[in-house]
């Protein structure tokens, strides 16, 4: 776990190494555009996590494993309420994946609750209004976005944790949801599975930092979250 | 991509880099001082260019081994779908559009974004004979479509936990782990497509994810048991998941398998794959 002065050490190499590339003479538009390249600012967007009373996750590998818990605790909250209220329209099949993917979040939910003790955020509310749960195709649109924002959160994140038992539980987790993802995408559309919007020209899957994460899981929490305290 | 901390995390495990880029600094500065979004989302393309110049042969020795190891992997994976899809009346029109000819796609992609990043520090395919039958044992694989799904599953769940195995020794190049993990992840969705599609042809009860109950393999095929060894693993940084408070059934063991996918080490994939699949090249 990181202290204080570690987190302030790393913002301090890092502002010499930017520093250091950068160069002094460096026109500050330039500096500008490239700190909103390389730190994914959150500065410029209002993704909700600056309102009064946003959950920060906190910082070094707790913080990365709250901002995990919470898409985790988004991901159940929505699958439980999909299972609870079946739209007429879902096959037998259909039920049985989605009852199977709610349990798997519930699993990850909880694990991490688990893991982080009293470390852990408290349980947040979820804000489903947008979403027809009567309606097969809200549902899987819905249930598509979580998907592909876990993977793409989990990889974009991964490089980030300290420690590697935390990096392969992961591992171990972000590829349960791209199953997921691939087989709700193809619910969705038959042949939908590593579309463009999910994996890159070079085969890459879709990687997404914490700015956008936390702004795309805000509009569905009531608890607005923010990873404010991640130093990178 | 994250232009600073990819030259950061290169220096860390290669002091050396600045010096080695040293005639390319200025290069760097000038696009620094370019100042507008075009020449900022132009940058990750310099970079590569920057960064295969740079290294050529001499990224670092752990990092070449992973990247190689995970070449080999994906030249079996690209050539099985090459031939399969080549293969007269194999595969379903519709599945061949619908799913093989992008998954193909994706694995032949992973080759040469490895290359790529490998520069000539890449193992050559040539080095390989690949044998899609493995010594027989799938003989008809390229003529029985039920063959070719049941070895096509095989493969991609091998390859998402052979990537999973690598996380540890990726780690040191943060830009090259983020790749590695992102190639995993389109590795999970293919396993969970070929699963799907081979449950619609066979309702042999296979799920997308991998469900572990007596033992790790839940696909029935006994010559791939060792693929799946350990899936059956419900204990997670010391947390029993069966043991957790549980929504319908998330804390039985079939779940709490399903739930988390697991890692093979490096040595378990060769020993799985080279001799069988994979033959050495003199």
């Amino acid at each position: 776990m990181k202290t204080e002065t570690q987190n302030l050490n790393n913002a301090n190499m890092a502002r010499r190494a930017f520093l250091r590339y950068a160069g002094a003479s460096t026109a500050v538009a330039g500096i500008v555009a490239m700190q909103a390249c390389s730190k994914d600012n959150s500065a410029y967007e209002d993704d909700g996590s600056n309102s009064s009373g946003a959950i920060d996750v906190g910082s070094g590998d707790p913080g990365i494993l709250n901002y995990a818990y919470a898409l985790e605790q988004l991901e159940a909250a929505f699958y439980i309420q999909v299972v609870n209220s079946f739209s007429a329209d879902f096959s037998a099949e259909e039920r049985l994946l989605l009852t199977d993917i709610r349990d798997h979040e519930v699993a990850h939910r909880e694990f991490f609750k688990a893991a982080l003790g009293s470390g852990a955020i408290k349980g947040l509310t979820p804000d489903f209004s947008k979403i027809d749960f009567s309606s097969r195709a809200s549902v899987l649109n819905t249930a598509k976005a979580f998907e592909d924002l876990g993977v793409a959160a989990y990889d974009g994140v991964a490089s980030k944790i300290q420690n590697v038992d935390y990096l392969v539980i992961a591992g171990k987790i972000v590829s349960v949801e791209a199953r997921h993802a691939a087989v709700i995408s193809n619910l969705r559309s038959t042949g939908s599975f590593v579309d463009s919007d999910q994996v890159d020209a070079d085969g890459l899957n879709i990687t997404l930092g914490p700015t956008k994460v936390v702004a795309t899981a805000n509009t569905f929490l009531k608890t607005k979250i923010s990873a404010k305290s991640f130093n990178f | 991509m994250n232009l600073f901390n990819v030259i950061e995390n290169i220096e860390k495990i290669d002091p050396e880099l600045g010096d080695r880029i040293n005639p390319r600094r200025s290069a760097i500065r000038n696009m620094a001082s370019f100042g507008s979004k075009v020449a900022v989302a132009a940058l990750p393309f310099a970079f590569g260019t920057l960064l295969k110049k740079a290294y050529g042969q001499s990224l670092p020795t752990a990092i070449v081994d992973v990247l190689n190891y995970a070449l080999t992997l994906e030249y079996l994976e690209a050539e099985f779908y090459n031939q399969g899809r080549a293969a007269s009346g194999l595969i379903p029109a519709s599945d061949k559009s619908n799913y093989f000819d992008k998954i193909s796609r994706d694995e032949n992609n992973h080759v040469a974004f490895l290359q790529k990043v490998l520069g000539s520090s890449a193992t050559p395919k040539s080095a390989f004979t690949f044998d899609l039958t493995a010594n027989g044992a799938f003989a008809d694989v390229l003529s029985n479509y039920d063959t070719f799904l049941k070895v096509s599953v095989a493969f991609e769940d091998t390859g998402v936990r052979a990537y999973k195995g690598q996380v540890g020794a990726a780690k040191a190049n943060a830009d090259i782990l983020t790749a590695a993990v992102s190639i995993h992840a389109v590795e999970a969705r293919h396993a969970a497509i070929v699963r799907y599609v081979l449950n619609k042809k066979l309702n042999l009860g296979l799920k997308p994810w991998i469900v572990s109950t007596t033992t790790g393999n839940d696909t029935g095929i006994a010559a791939v048991n060792g693929n799946y060894e350990g899936e059956d693993n419900v204990s997670q940084a010391g947390v029993d998941i069966t043991k957790l408070p549980a929504t319908g059934t998330s804390a039985s063991k079939a779940s709490a398998t399903a739930a988390f996918d697991e890692p093979l080490t490096k040595d378990a994939v060769l020993d799985l794959l080279v001799g069988s699949f994979i033959k050495l090249n003199d």
